[in-house]
């Protein structure tokens, strides 16, 4: 009961991740639910039919979904804002409907026989990603990444090149959520397309917006709550969708910027507010 | 073929248009090594456009743009900030929400060309101590921590040099620089050119202030609707009738 837990938990965790890496370049992504669902595939087929280790399998999927990241990001980064959420949940509906159509892996039905996912494996990439994370946030990287962000001609007059900062960011969102998605179909064991749809892509976001994407730690404690908060709530029968929908208007009334949205009032801020307003106070 | 030799940047017959409506016509100019070259014209004469198409934000419509030998017409606006050509906007673009050491910082040469190699570079502190030095050449040492979009108008015009200047480039645009500001600001930024001038090999200022442009360019050129009007010493140009017409004709006289 407490591996279930760990494992839902860290691989949210890691699905939230994902849609943090891709709006540290600014764009959002809806997508991932079935960049999650390529990578249950592929591994799954991988290990099934191949008899690949899981260990083996999961990054050989994340690379495959990296690179159709990297195939629809190109056209697709070039677009801004709502076109670009609009592609993104286009993307996430054809991989469904692709998945459903192929027989090979059971179509409708869903694809069985995955095993071997512990809570072991889903922690060590959780704090493997984080790591990651964590050296970018104390890289050049995140400056670079800020400012295609804030403004991608002020940046193209630096000699960043935006279109590949974001469309290589895609690919490692994308190959960060099917790794993950590896890991939850070899502990689900069978999976069907119906558990891709585009509510989860909609929750993945939700994991980091609600969490805060002002800095790596936000999406992990919103995938968290979101996870463990409808199993406090069980107690609420049919009344739990609807309970958890409140909470997360609720959350998102009292936090706008997300739970931990704390990098926007760092020290660095605070100072610089401090600073200009004394300096206002003094000149009146 | 001296001429080209000594010149950093050639244009040859540059044209551009906006469905239909001309912005540059059969523009031809060259920026000498060395030089800081002034381009004035009233309003709409098409200044701000030859700096957007040459800085790569625009693709002209003919026409051909050399640098450094290099043929550099259709090349986009980051590999040309790469190959040396650095620019500011009219209306001022920092990256607002970070800090002014930052602004600075973020167009380090190596990261913005490696950037996802930069993640595993881990001793910085040489980029910050250039950057450092660069701030405190610009009078802005102090205010390192604040946030650009905090600074006041003058400020964050020497921020925007700064940071174009970061990227070591060998030319430098700066697009109305002098926008805005009053008789103390703009002398302020004349002496913030002229320390720059060091840093590069020529600067090309679009500017309307007269005066600055008197005291700052070694050579002027004018244009008017989309067209060359007019090339040479300052005080040769100023004086030539149809440059005075052009500005008489739209915009009043200057000073």
């Amino acid at each position: 009961m407490i591996q279930d837990y760990v494992v839902f938990v860290g691989v949210n965790i890691v699905l939230a991740w994902s849609v943090y890496v891709i709006l540290l370049a600014g764009s959002l992504s809806f997508a991932n639910g079935g960049f999650m669902a390529i990578g249950a595939y592929v591994s799954g087929v991988l290990t099934v039919k191949f008899g690949l280790p899981l260990v083996v399998a999961a990054p050989i999927a994340g690379i495959v979904a990296g690179a159709i990241g990297v195939l629809v990001g190109f056209p697709a980064l070039r677009t801004r804002g709502i076109y670009l959420m609009l592609v993104t949940v286009g993307v996430a509906v054809s991989v469904k409907a692709v998945i459903e159509s192929i027989d090979y892996v059971g179509g409708i039905q869903g694809f069985g026989g995955m095993v071997g996912t512990t809570q072991w494996h889903v922690i060590a990439l959780v704090v493997l990603v984080g790591c990651g994370l964590w050296l970018l946030s104390k890289s050049p990287l995140q400056r670079i990444l800020d400012a295609v962000r804030e403004d991608e001609l002020s940046a193209a007059s630096l000699g960043i090149n935006a279109v590949y900062v974001k469309v290589v960011c895609f690919g490692v969102g994308a190959f960060l959520a099917a790794v993950a998605g590896s890991f939850y179909a070899h502990y689900l064991i069978h999976v069907t397309p119906d558990q891709f749809g585009i509510v989860l892509s909609v929750f993945i976001v939700l994991y980091a917006v609600l969490g805060g994407t002002n800095n790596m730690w936000g999406p992990p404690i919103g995938a968290a709550i979101m996870t463990l908060i409808p199993e406090f709530v069980r107690g609420l029968e049919s009344w739990r969708p609807t309970a958890f929908g409140v909470i997360i208007l609720g959350l998102l009334l009292i936090r706008p910027d997300g739970l931990l949205a704390f990098r926007s009032v760092t020290a660095r801020t605070k100072r610089a507010l401090t600073i200009s307003t004394s300096d206002v106070a003094k000149s009146d | 073929m001296d001429e080209v030799s000594q010149s950093i940047l050639a244009v040859e017959g540059l044209s551009k248009s906006f469905r239909g409506l001309t912005a540059l016509e059969s523009i031809s100019l060259e920026v000498i090594h060395g030089e800081i070259l002034g381009l004035m014209g009233p309003n709409g004469a098409g200044k701000s456009v030859f700096v957007n198409v040459v800085t790569g934000f625009y693709r002209p419509d003919t026409g051909t743009i050399n640098f450094g030998g290099r043929d550099i017409t259709h090349l986009p606006s980051y590999a040309l900030a790469r190959l040396g050509i650095a620019r500011t906007y009219q209306n001022i673009r920092l990256l607002r929400r970070m800090t002014v050491l930052e602004n600075v910082l973020v167009a380090t040469k190596d990261h913005v060309e490696q950037p996802f190699r930069s993640v595993l570079a881990r001793n910085q502190s040489s980029f910050v101590t250039t950057a450092l030095a660069l701030l405190e050449q610009f009078h802005l040492a102090d205010k390192r921590d604040w946030l650009a979009g905090a600074l006041a108008y003058g400020e964050a015009r020497r921020l925007e040099i700064a940071r174009a200047l970061a990227g070591k480039p060998s030319l430098l645009f700066l697009d109305e620089p002098a926008a805005g500001m009053n008789e103390q600001e703009t002398e302020e930024l004349a002496g913030t050119i002229r320390s720059s001038h060091q840093m590069v090999e020529a600067i090309v200022i679009i500017e309307h202030d007269v005066a600055m442009m008197r005291e700052l360019a070694d050579r002027l050129v004018v244009m008017d609707s989309g067209r060359k009007i007019a090339e040479g010493r300052p005080n040769d140009v100023l004086a030539q009738p149809n440059v005075i017409e052009a500005y008489l004709g739209t915009d009043g006289p200057d000073d």
